[in-house]
């Protein structure tokens, strides 16, 4: 796989504040990659320094080899699907999806063409010469889709381009986006705060907070295997406890649990003593004769699943995730209960 | 909340305020129909003052003035609309730089300063430098005081219009001037019309300024009605008044409507 953007060290600052320290990594060619973290973690910010519309302090960015340091928005091969669409408002649909090809110099019937291609794409052809404001937000962020694919970028950005829309909008989105990547073969860089969004799209995601980069990763090293409580935490639903590490070695630790239960899992801290611990909920679940005791203290019905939130001994509290079947007793509030953390439930992370 | 109409003498004091602001307005354009030669008996409904304007012994004065005020009104509204779409985009898109606020107080500093202070400045002013009074300087005072007028619509729409629509264009490969001209312009185009509607209709009104520094023989429309006026109130002044007031009302409320389209537009 050959890398479509090369971010080498980037330090962007505005006045005394730092938004981003030293980030670096790169971003394969035809890959949907994902920029995962809470707001002002800086994954926007990196994204206005690909696009160009901010300057990096320090460090380079390279788009398929080339510097594009100090180079001007129109000239680098990246168009951006905006947060809030900014589709041109006083041009029609069809005029909108056609801008960028107009400012290459595309002669008039070739661009037509070209950005009814596109309305195609995103199943809009019958809204060509509407105005935007006549659109539903669903449609106008198809709108914007097209506007940006039209040009055949090397690399599209999409700033939190869900954000605005609905539940059901936006499941379906991000099928259609997924699907778009893949048939226009183009390198996606995708920025969000929403873990789901990231986890159900993205081929790899690199998480990030306060200016830095915590892990990048697929979904599933991401999910199963987080590097530190930010991560872990910010990633799903996870049981973060303090536990004290009797030894590590080879990536694998010893610990004891609340309770006393010793237990031995994946590690990414490197020295013992007292680290975090995280273990998923959906990994824990109620076992005659589970090697841990717990006390269930409120049961929360969510559908599709039943969260059992329990009490270890010493109080620290330790919730599950049980799936909603018939053959499943859900324990009542105040009594006793056996637990068993399934492989891979207990990870140690580093702080 | 109670509405404004239940606090006590409401009503008064509206009725006082409308009198005292409109009763000579009305006074004037119904005695601009006046028949008769006195500018206070009415003598029956006539159009024989608006022939006089275009026909009658001071027709040609008028008409000289009435030239000199609508060019010099169109080219000093076009020239200050320009100066102000460039100050505002400096104040509002230049992000920060020195002397902002002072920028900002200089731009809108003939809002503040006192007409008759601004007049009397500017006639030392073009002395001083050996300018000769005339069309030229009535012209250059003009644009002066008309940027602000111009610049606060302009400005006012501008500040709602986001900054991702440039971005946007940017971004699909368009240079600065392009995405000026093909996105931002369009967009706030409501406000330059406005502006420059405002900025024509307070330099066709400019009396006092343009006294100073108009120079022997030069007359704009105000000055020559102050001129007639100072021989004593014919009825033919009231009827150039009402024809200005018309004017005045036209842009005023062209100024209106296209403010209010604009804000539909807005997204």
């Amino acid at each position: 796989m050959s890398t479509a953007i090369d971010i080498r060290s980037v330090v962007k600052r505005y006045g005394t504040t730092t938004a981003l320290h030293s980030v670096g990594f790169e971003i394969g060619d035809n890959e949907f990659f994902t920029l995962l973290g809470p707001s002002g973690c800086g994954k926007t910010t990196l994204l206005r320094c690909i696009a160009g519309f901010e300057d990096v302090s320090e460090g380079q960015i390279l788009l398929f080899g080339q510097d594009i340091a100090g180079l001007e928005p129109n000239l680098r091969p990246v168009n951006t699907v905006f947060q809030q669409y900014a589709l041109f408002p006083h041009l029609s649909v069809i005029d909108n999806v056609a801008f960028g090809l107009k400012m290459k110099g595309m002669a008039l019937d070739a661009r037509r063409a070209r950005a009814g291609k596109m309305l195609e794409m995103v199943h809009l052809s019958a809204f060509a010469d509407r105005m935007p404001a006549q659109l539903s937000g669903g449609q106008q962020q198809r709108v914007a889709l097209a506007r940006a694919l039209a040009p055949e970028p090397k690399v599209l950005l999409l700033d939190e381009p869900l954000s605005a829309l609905d539940l059901k909008l936006r499941q379906a989105m991000r099928v259609e986006l997924k699907s778009l990547q893949e048939q226009t073969g183009i390198t996606f860089v995708f920025v969000t705060h929403d873990q789901e969004e990231a986890l159900t799209m993205s081929d790899r995601i690199a998480v990030m907070s306060q200016g830095r980069v915590q892990q990048i990763g697929t979904a599933r090293d991401i999910y199963e295997g987080p590097v530190n409580r930010f991560v872990a935490d910010f990633i799903g639903e996870t049981n973060l406890m303090e536990v004290d590490v009797t030894a590590i070695s080879d990536g694998m630790a010893d610990v004891i649990l609340p309770g006393g239960h010793a237990l031995r899992c994946p590690a990414a801290a490197t020295t013992p003593g007292r680290h975090h611990l995280s273990i998923r909920p959906e990994r824990v679940s109620l076992a005659d004769g589970g090697e841990v005791t717990a006390t269930v203290e409120r049961v929360v019905y969510l559908g599709t699943d039943v969260q059992v939130m329990t009490r270890l001994p010493g109080g620290v509290p330790l919730s599950l995730r049980v799936q909603n079947s018939a053959r499943i007793a859900i324990p009542a509030p105040g009594a006793s209960v056996s637990l068993h953390l399934e492989e891979g439930a207990a990870r140690l992370l580093a702080d | 909340m109670k509405g404004v109409r239940h606090y006590p003498g409401f009503l008064g004091i509206t009725i006082a305020c409308l009198v005292v602001l409109y009763a000579p307005l009305i006074v004037v354009t119904i005695y601009s129909f006046n028949d008769s030669n006195s500018i206070t008996s009415w003598g029956g409904f006539s159009w024989r003052w608006y022939a006089d304007v275009f026909t009658g012994p001071e027709a040609d004065r008028f008409a000289a003035a009435a030239w000199n005020s609508i060019t010099i009104a169109f080219l000093a509204a076009t020239a200050s609309t320009a100066i102000a779409v460039a100050a505002a985009l400096a104040m509002i898109r230049g992000g920060r730089f020195k002397g902002k606020s002072a920028t900002y107080a200089l731009i809108n500093l003939p809002l503040l300063v006192p007409e008759i202070v601004t007049a009397v400045a500017t006639l030392i002013f073009f002395s001083t430098i050996g300018l000769t009074t005339g069309y030229l300087t009535i012209l250059i005072a003009h644009i002066t005081f008309c940027i602000p007028f111009a610049y606060l619509p302009i400005a006012a729409r501008l500040s709602g219009i986001e900054e991702t629509y440039e971005q946007a264009a940017r971004d699909l490969y368009a240079t600065r001037a392009q995405a000026f001209w093909l996105i931002l312009l369009p967009l706030l185009m409501p406000g330059v019309i406005s502006g420059y509607l405002l900025a024509f209709i307070i330099s066709l009104d400019d009396f006092i300024i343009t006294n100073f520094v108009k120079g022997a023989g030069m007359e704009t429309l105000p000055t020559a009605i102050f001129g007639s006026v100072k021989q004593g109130i014919k009825p033919n002044i009231m009827a150039i008044s009402t024809l200005m007031l018309a004017v005045s009302v036209l842009f005023v409320t062209l100024s209106y409507l296209v403010n209010r389209i604009g804000q539909k537009t807005r997204t």
